[in-house]
């Protein structure tokens, strides 16, 4: 099995702040927006550097949405920043309208998604965003899955004209991805070749997917892990590729399994390849307080849940 | 010197436009269409600077917007008699395929329009990002934005009225259509909001009152007015007396008319009192 080494424990959400400070240094176009959590959502190097060009709302989240809509208009590149939970369920309608059906360059970038945002508890660690942001006609919706995939996703989407939602989180967690792993939004990434079992993972539960496809070879299963950092639009054709080979699936996200990525999948296998597959999601249910790892493991949402999942999901082949 | 008989003759010919475009649907918003007629007349034909052809960016020129997009009639007639689309396409007004859908979009590409409305209460911050970015690229036009009064129940209005003024949002003249009405009836019953300019004021607006909103005289006056106010260090509002249904007597001083179109019977009457000036679409 392909090694992957981790490169040291750092958030998702630094990544976001690292490729807005590379934006503000070579993209003029980039301006930032933020409803009162710079710190949170590593801003502060882009507004060091670009003062005039970061816009802080205030506790306003409907309003920050339109503003950036607003400032696309003359032809700017507005990037939002604040928890997923108020990026997106506060300001649906925001969204909708202003933005997406008035096919607005925004981009909303969202930090604190899912359980591992911890301790703050269900109030603020929503796990129905990607459900929320797919089904919106022409909204790209792209969840990274450590440091320097976020970095990478956050400059790839300035260069890309059109709506995008990008979610990405708190929590220290593993990077892994390495520069010759190139980001392209709506491509899936194949970062270990497999027989026995697709795994189809995204977020956080990428770095779980190859624990678990390490586990699964030391018992003699063959398990091909795919990074889906891009949910819409789907890479359809490398999954079905995957499946045609392998005859089963697993999808791993940090989010409910009504509205997610494996429902994306399913989706698109049912219309196209049916084929059995495994849910590691949330099960319809909110979260609650503790620690992320905790969260993770009492959410089912760690590399022995994806191991039990594919052994289900190639007993069903 | 505005040329008033132009303009007096262009209201009539919106009137007729509005009215026939719903009466056509049996569905649409007159009553505040015909409310804001003269209001839309004098600010993009006497008012706003506006360049030839229509680009989203809409760098240096003046740039509006429409908040309660549900009188997306008289918005439509006033861009189509300015020459962003052809006078022909108001008869598509709500119908399948058009671009002139039931509230305005910029979905189906329709020129003069630059976002979408209709959900209430989100065109001020829209126009708010539009005045930040004319701003940053050092553009000197400004940045209108027409709201209803019921539409101010919305929350959002008031984040965004906060924070134009903290920021010193100067560049953008805003207009309340103060009709006093909304669907359910009067203001003033379904949701009392008190004094409005007065509410502007404390937020730290630039406040001007307009009491006569459907005499293009007083319009023409205070939107200059309001002109010479912008780059001050604070964002205008004109709070504009309007009568929903002006121009038809029968629509006028109710709320009935907000969201139903007249019969056949009712369009001749109306359109008998708004005689045809520059031509049927």
């Amino acid at each position: 099995m392909k090694k992957y080494t981790d490169q040291g424990k750092v958030d998702t959400r630094s990544g976001f702040g690292a490729g807005l400070t590379e934006l503000g240094r070579t993209n003029p176009k980039v301006v930032a927006l933020c409803a009162d959590l710079i710190g949170s959502l590593k801003m502060q190097d882009f507004i060091d550097e670009n003062p005039e060009r970061f816009f802080q709302i205030g506790i306003a989240e409907a309003n920050m949405m339109g503003i950036a809509a607003g400032l696309t208009i003359g032809g700017k590149i507005p990037f939002t920043g604040t928890f997923a939970n108020f990026s997106t369920g506060r300001v649906y309608d925001q969204i909708r309208q202003s933005i997406a059906y008035s096919d607005k360059n925004v981009k909303i970038c969202a930090s604190h998604a899912g359980v591992t945002l911890g301790e703050d508890g269900a109030t603020h660690q929503i796990l129905e965003d990607i459900g929320l942001m797919k089904m919106l006609p022409g909204m790209t919706v792209i969840n990274p899955c450590d440091y320097n995939q976020t970095k990478a996703a956050t400059i790839a989407i300035a260069e890309y004209q059109g709506p995008v939602y990008l979610r990405f989180g708190r929590p220290k967690v593993a990077n892994f991805i390495t520069d010759d792993i190139p980001f392209e939004i709506g491509k899936g990434i194949v970062l270990n070749p497999g027989k026995d079992i697709t795994i189809a993972a995204t977020g956080h539960l990428v770095w779980e997917a190859l624990q678990a496809a390490e586990a699964l070879e030391n018992e003699g299963i063959s398990a091909e892990v795919i990074n889906i950092h891009t949910i819409k639009p789907l890479d359809t054709e490398l999954l079905i590729s995957s499946v045609e080979k392998t005859g089963c699936i697993v999808s791993a996200e940090e989010h409910n399994y009504l509205g997610g990525l494996g429902e994306s999948i399913a989706g698109a296998l049912a219309t196209h390849h049916p084929t059995p597959q495994e849910f590691v999601a949330t099960k319809d249910t909110f979260g609650e307080s503790g620690t992320p790892a905790q969260l993770m493991e009492k959410y089912g949402l760690n590399k022995d849940t994806i191991i039990a999942a594919s052994k289900k999901a190639i007993s069903r082949k | 010197m505005p040329d008033y008989n132009f303009l007096d003759s262009l209201v009539s010919q919106v009137r007729r436009d509005i009215l026939r475009m719903v009466h056509k649907v049996n569905s649409g918003h007159p009553g505040g269409s015909l409310g804001c007629t003269e209001f839309l007349v004098a600010l993009y034909n006497e008012i706003m600077q506006i360049k030839e052809g229509f680009d989203m960016n809409g760098e240096n020129e003046d740039l509006f917007f429409l908040s309660n997009g549900h009188i997306s009639p008289v918005l439509y007639s006033v861009l189509a008699r300015k020459g962003y689309f052809p006078v022909e396409e108001l008869q598509t007004f709500r119908l399948i395929d058009s671009r002139l859908q039931g509230h305005p979009t910029t979905h189906e590409g329709l020129p003069g329009v630059r976002i979408s409305s209709g959900s209430l209460g989100q065109g001020l911050s829209v126009a708010i990002g539009a005045a930040l970015s004319k701003k940053l690229n050092r553009d000197d036009k400004t940045v209108f934005v027409l709201m209803g009064d019921g539409e101010l129940q919305e929350g959002q209005n008031w984040e965004a009225i906060m924070y134009a003024a903290a920021n010193k949002v100067d560049n953008l003249i805003a207009t309340v259509d103060l009709n006093g009405k909304q669907i359910d009836g009067a203001t003033d019953d379904v949701l009392p909001m008190g004094n409005i300019a007065e509410k502007f004021a404390a937020f730290g607006w630039e406040v001007i009152l307009l009491k006569e909103g459907n005499d293009l005289k007083s319009i023409i006056e205070t939107l200059k007015l309001a002109q010479t106010k912008t780059r001050k260090g604070q964002p205008i509002v004109i709070i504009m007396h309007t009568e929903m249904g002006n121009g038809v007597d029968y629509m006028m001083h109710t709320h009935a008319w907000h969201g139903k179109a007249p019969n056949d019977e009712q369009l001749e009457v109306a359109l008998a009192q708004n005689p045809e000036t520059l031509g049927d679409y």
